[in-house]
């Protein structure tokens, strides 16, 4: 109080804006706070409140726990050494177990597209003659579902990956964990966006066949790519890794294709690899993604903190786990994203958010370095540069971190906000911001175009009751 | 086409064709080795489409699978079929020729707009959070909360969190929770003004409801809003200043709160060297608060002058003194203030204008008790005031009772009685003409800033014209003698509060009762007290110095039996 009325007076103001005006005009530096009643129910806000000004033992505890968290999601060393069919390489992966994106969904409760890929995925390992038999197999219990975080692997939209798929592993350096992610198939009609007819199907056999090997084989000769510099220079042209990954697609087919070009004896099956990957400008997302669960899996399992591991849509549920509430998923119903739609198609057939790519938020991409991509601000509204740096810089009010490596140059190079605390998510009433892309409805269609969405609060006031829980 | 479309592509061929395709007519055009993010292209899609006569538009790079999407969506025609990955196709469906040509043109129009981007805004920038605002402000050392009372605490805590002093404008905030916050702020060394805090001048800076005043040596502690402008224009005008006016909230020396916040003011106004006198403004305490304030006073090393709007008397420590009006207390701090005065001396500052003329035309000494211009013939008959601000009515209740006289308000002082709830439902908001009910008899001064006026409408501070209903019904009864009334300046206050005022006047029977009011503003103010002054008085109304002048000018027009209440040594002296 003393430093106060030694003046001069600097002002944040919280509420009226005519009191920000008199106060610049009479000469006043003023911070202005953009404020909106809190989202969160009134038990949960209290919850949060109490989690994050804890005093003495127990918000020493959360503050440490959260501390070492983050420092782990900070300190990783993502590379990516391979390329290998999900049999071989994804642990616990087995005959007629289909993975799928976000948490666990039986298939009485699946989203139109998640069963139209995981119908596609059974004809293409042969479990089934046609679609038809595919959908009567997992109706009647012949295939097992598990989601891919269970097995250390993520995908993007549906996110189905079964035995024969190629999946890229990224290592992490620091911690000797691996994550895996498939090979993105392109724009279009895909297996992501639930497509399985014979094209789709087609594709994924070249991939299997051609494409996997070749990468993993140039991969393997080259010791691997390291990924964070990637990112770092990705960011630094513009893209935020979600719904942008131009840049990154090309610095990464500049690392690979030498190493392909000794390795691919086929020239023209060389040239259509090259092709491939350099006329598919989301080829990175898939690396990203990887990336991103090989970093948030070490931040796993710390107690008593509330920093979020995991954020994950199966286009029913939206889940998240936190890192001191171990594996426990906390589930509330999708949101619907709002963006802009291919045409002829509009938000009447869009299917509800879906997808694993959301690690990439929770390690401080996409939607958090949305001021990094000023060209995708465009899905969240007017779509200035201003506002891009906006969806940033209130990711900021909910993270833990900045990270030093993955710098912003339009935000003077701050680093891009890293590890999401529930305790602020709820406090705030801020939710993280995801960048997506949209599927029809009806599984075979694909996607219909890209937008934003909000990760429901509801999962964050569940979670952090969960983890008070734990710390009683 | 636009020319400016074809000045932008000089050089780069264009095509164009049209056909049908399902309903409506379907057109492309090709700008070759054009390209544009297609967040951007989407954006102008789907900002065309769906306009008059236009079903769809659509621009993409033609790459192939952007072909197929048009082709799969009837969207192709020839033209756009022979695209190349490195030109842009535009495609229309549209009701007729016309619609189509108008929209592929407005297309183009925005093609060649968009690279100029959007202007850049001049609003400053707005911030998620408090974190963020203090990370954008070094430096930042106060936080103004004036969010709705049911989110106030939460926003209080948070920037008490962030290391900033705060000042909770907020109303409807559980005393629990003022007590919570108080002591959270003791505990971090920092200020909590409020809550329910309508003014505070800092550091010479007015926050919320407050009037420009020069800086001085008065330092005071105010419960909230009136009662700290109406003293701190008084000592304006009296020719001193303040150092600082911390506002504490009414409810501050309760025994609830037991004077967290008073406390903490006096702590901080004692070992700040700008302040040499300290006044304190506030309802009544709580009878255990009161032992305590003036335990805690008497070991103040600085003089103190206490207004306890309604208490009169009770023993006190040598260095302070207990005066009945915010009048009295500016006069009392100004006489010991900047001037050096005798802390104990004389009551009458010097040039409190209120009880002498402001108009030069009271030369002759000693100055009359009026000033000429507060002159009208008695008419004996039931005061009625009409307030703004809370303090003002209640310090004019106040004076009402010392006069012997009764007095009912919707916020009654001690000894007033309480009105009744307007009929129906009390919190329904009346139309801004509709005059609040008024009993049929006996004084009655309103509070029209209570929470029963202000449902759903302005205060009458922001909006002074919904106190005009009430001013024009009571100027209509036949039983009211005189009108009190307070015109509140500063910042936060209607740029204009006199005209309603004068308006409703001009509307008057030529026999109204007479309407005496006082000013509460400077002449720094923005809307000048010189100019408000001058308004009202041109409009037949009589400007006292002060609240107090104005209430005690109304005893004399309306009970002119009656004293003033004042100690027959202090009236002497106020002479």
């Amino acid at each position: 109080m003393k430093d106060l009325l030694a003046g001069p007076v600097r002002v944040v103001n919280v509420g009226l804006e005519q009191f920000a005006s008199d106060l610049r005009a009479a000469g006043v530096e003023v911070a202005e706070v953009e404020w909106s009643p809190p989202a969160a129910d009134p038990d949960a806000l209290a919850l949060a409140d109490r989690l994050e000004a804890a005093a003495g033992a127990a918000g020493d505890r959360i503050e440490a726990a959260n501390g070492e968290a983050v420092d782990r999601m900070l300190r990783g060393d993502p590379v990516l050494v391979d390329v290998l069919p999900a049999g071989e390489a994804v642990p616990g992966m087995r005959d007629r177990l289909l993975l799928h994106a976000g948490p666990p969904v039986e298939w009485s409760r699946m989203c139109g597209p998640m069963r139209g890929a995981a119908a596609g995925a059974a004809v293409l390992e042969g479990w089934a003659r046609d679609l038809d038999e595919a959908e009567a197999l997992a109706a009647g219990g012949g295939l097992d579902f598990a989601p891919n975080h269970h097995h250390d692997a993520v995908g993007p939209m549906t996110g189905i990956i079964t035995r024969g798929m190629p999946v890229m592993v990224v290592e992490n350096r620091t911690f000797g964990n691996r994550a895996y992610c498939t090979v993105n198939e392109g724009l279009g009609k895909v297996m992501r966006f639930g497509g399985n007819d014979a094209e789709v199907r087609g594709r994924l056999r070249w991939i299997a066949e051609v494409l996997g090997p070749a990468l993993g084989a140039a991969l393997r000769s080259g010791g691997g790519v390291p990924l964070k510099g990637i990112v770092a220079r990705g960011l630094a042209a513009g893209d935020e890794m979600h719904q942008r990954n131009v840049a990154c697609t090309g610095l990464l087919l500049r690392e690979l294709a030498p190493a392909l070009a000794r390795s691919v004896e086929d020239r023209e099956a060389l040239a259509a690899i090259l092709a491939f990957i350099a006329g598919n400008d989301q080829f990175f997302l898939n690396v990203a993604m990887a990336l991103g669960k090989a970093v948030a899996d070490p931040a796993r399992g710390v107690a008593g903190s509330s920093l979020v591991t995991a954020m994950s849509r199966n286009g029913t549920d939206f889940g998240i786990r936190l890192s001191g509430t171990g594996d426990r998923w906390f589930v509330a119903p999708v949101e619907m994203p709002r963006g802009l739609y291919f045409p002829g198609f509009t938000e009447a057939d869009a299917n509800p958010d879906m997808g694993d790519s959301t690690i990439v938020e929770t390690v401080g991409l996409g939607g958090f370095a949305m001021a990094a991509a000023p060209a995708v601000a465009g899905f969240v509204g007017a779509g200035s540069a201003a506002e891009a740096a906006g969806h940033t810089r209130r990711m900021y009010e909910i993270t833990l971190a900045r990270n030093s490596e993955w710098t912003i140059p339009a935000l003077d190079f701050a680093g891009v906000p890293t590890g999401i605390d529930a305790r602020r998510v709820v406090a705030s009433g801020i939710a993280p911001t995801i960048n997506t892309g949209i599927a029809h409805r009806e599984p075979g269609v694909g996607q219909v175009g890209a937008g934003v969405v909000r990760a429901p609060m509801d999962c964050f006031a569940k979670a952090l009751a969960g983890l008070a829980e734990g710390l009683e | 086409m636009s020319t400016g479309a074809g000045a932008a592509t000089a050089g780069g061929g264009r095509r164009c064709d049209g056909g049908g395709a399902g309903a409506g007519v379907v057109a492309n055009r090709v700008r070759r080795g054009f390209y544009l993010d297609s967040v951007a292209l989407m954006r102008i899609s789907a900002s065309l489409s769906g306009s008059e006569g236009v079903e769809t538009v659509s621009l993409m790079i033609g790459t192939p699978s952007n072909v197929v999407i048009l082709d799969e969506a009837g969207l192709l025609t020839e033209a756009g079929r022979a695209a190349g990955p490195d030109d842009l196709v535009l495609a229309v469906r549209a009701e007729s020729e016309e619609a189509l040509a108008a929209a592929l043109d407005t297309a183009e129009a925005r093609l060649d707009g968009a690279a100029e981007g959007p202007r850049s805004r001049g609003a400053a920038a707005r911030f998620p959070g408090i974190r963020a605002a203090c990370e954008a402000l070094p430096g930042a050392n106060l936080a103004i909360v004036s969010v709705p009372g049911p989110f106030a605490a939460r926003e209080a805590r948070r920037a008490l969190a962030a290391g900033l002093n705060v000042l909770v404008f907020s109303d409807n905030v559980p005393v629990e929770e003022e007590v919570a916050l108080k002591r959270e702020a003791r505990a971090r060394g920092l200020a909590l003004m409020g809550p329910d805090c309508g003014t505070a001048i800092v550091a010479g800076t007015p926050l919320a409801f407050a009037n420009r005043v020069r800086r001085g040596a008065i330092g005071v502690v105010a419960a909230s809003g009136t009662g700290l402008q109406e003293l701190s224009v008084l000592v304006h005008r009296g020719g001193g200043g303040l150092s600082h006016g911390i506002g504490v909230g009414g409810r501050d020396l309760g025994d609830d709160v037991g004077g967290l916040g008073t406390f903490m003011a006096l702590d901080a106004l004692e070992a700040d060297p700008d302040t040499r006198h300290v006044v304190i403004v506030s309802k009544p305490p709580g009878p255990r608060t009161e032992a305590a304030l003036l335990a805690r006073l008497a070991d103040c090393p600085k003089p103190v002058t206490l207004c306890l709007v309604g208490r009169d008397g009770g023993a006190l420590p040598p260095n302070a003194a207990l005066v009945p009006t915010l009048r009295d207390a500016a006069r009392r701090a100004l006489g010991s203030g900047p001037s050096g005065g005798d802390p104990a001396g004389p009551a009458v500052g010097p040039a409190v204008g209120p009880a002498v003329g402001p108009h030069g035309k009271t030369g002759a000494a000693p100055p009359p008790p009026l000033a000429p211009s507060l002159f009208a013939p008695p008419r004996p008959g039931r005061i009625v005031g009409l307030f703004s601000g809370g303090t003002l009515c209640a310090e004019g209740q106040a004076i009402l009772r010392r006069a012997g006289l009764a007095v009912a308000s919707n916020a009654p002082v001690p000894g007033a009685a309480p009105l009744p709830a307007p009929s129906g439902n009390p919190h329904r908001p009346a139309a801004p003409s509709e005059p609040p009910p008024l009993p049929p008899a006996g004084h009655v001064f309103l509070d029209l800033g209570a929470d029963e006026y202000t449902a759903g409408r302005p205060h009458p501070m922001i909006e002074p014209a919904m106190r005009s209903g009430a001013l024009a019904g009571t100027l209509a009864d036949p039983t009211v003698a005189v009108v009190v009334l307070d015109v509140v300046l500063g910042t936060g206050s209607h740029p204009d509060p006199a005209a309603s005022v004068v308006e409703v006047l001009g509307a008057a029977a030529p026999d109204r009762p007479p309407v005496v009011a006082s000013v509460c503003g400077t002449e720094l103010d923005p809307q000048d007290y010189d100019a408000q002054r001058r308004t009202l008085e041109r409009a037949g109304v009589l400007v006292a110095g002060s609240n107090a002048d104005a209430v005690e000018a109304a005893i004399r027009i309306a009970a002119p039996g009656a004293g003033t209440g004042l100690e027959p040594e202090e009236e002497e002296r106020s002479r």
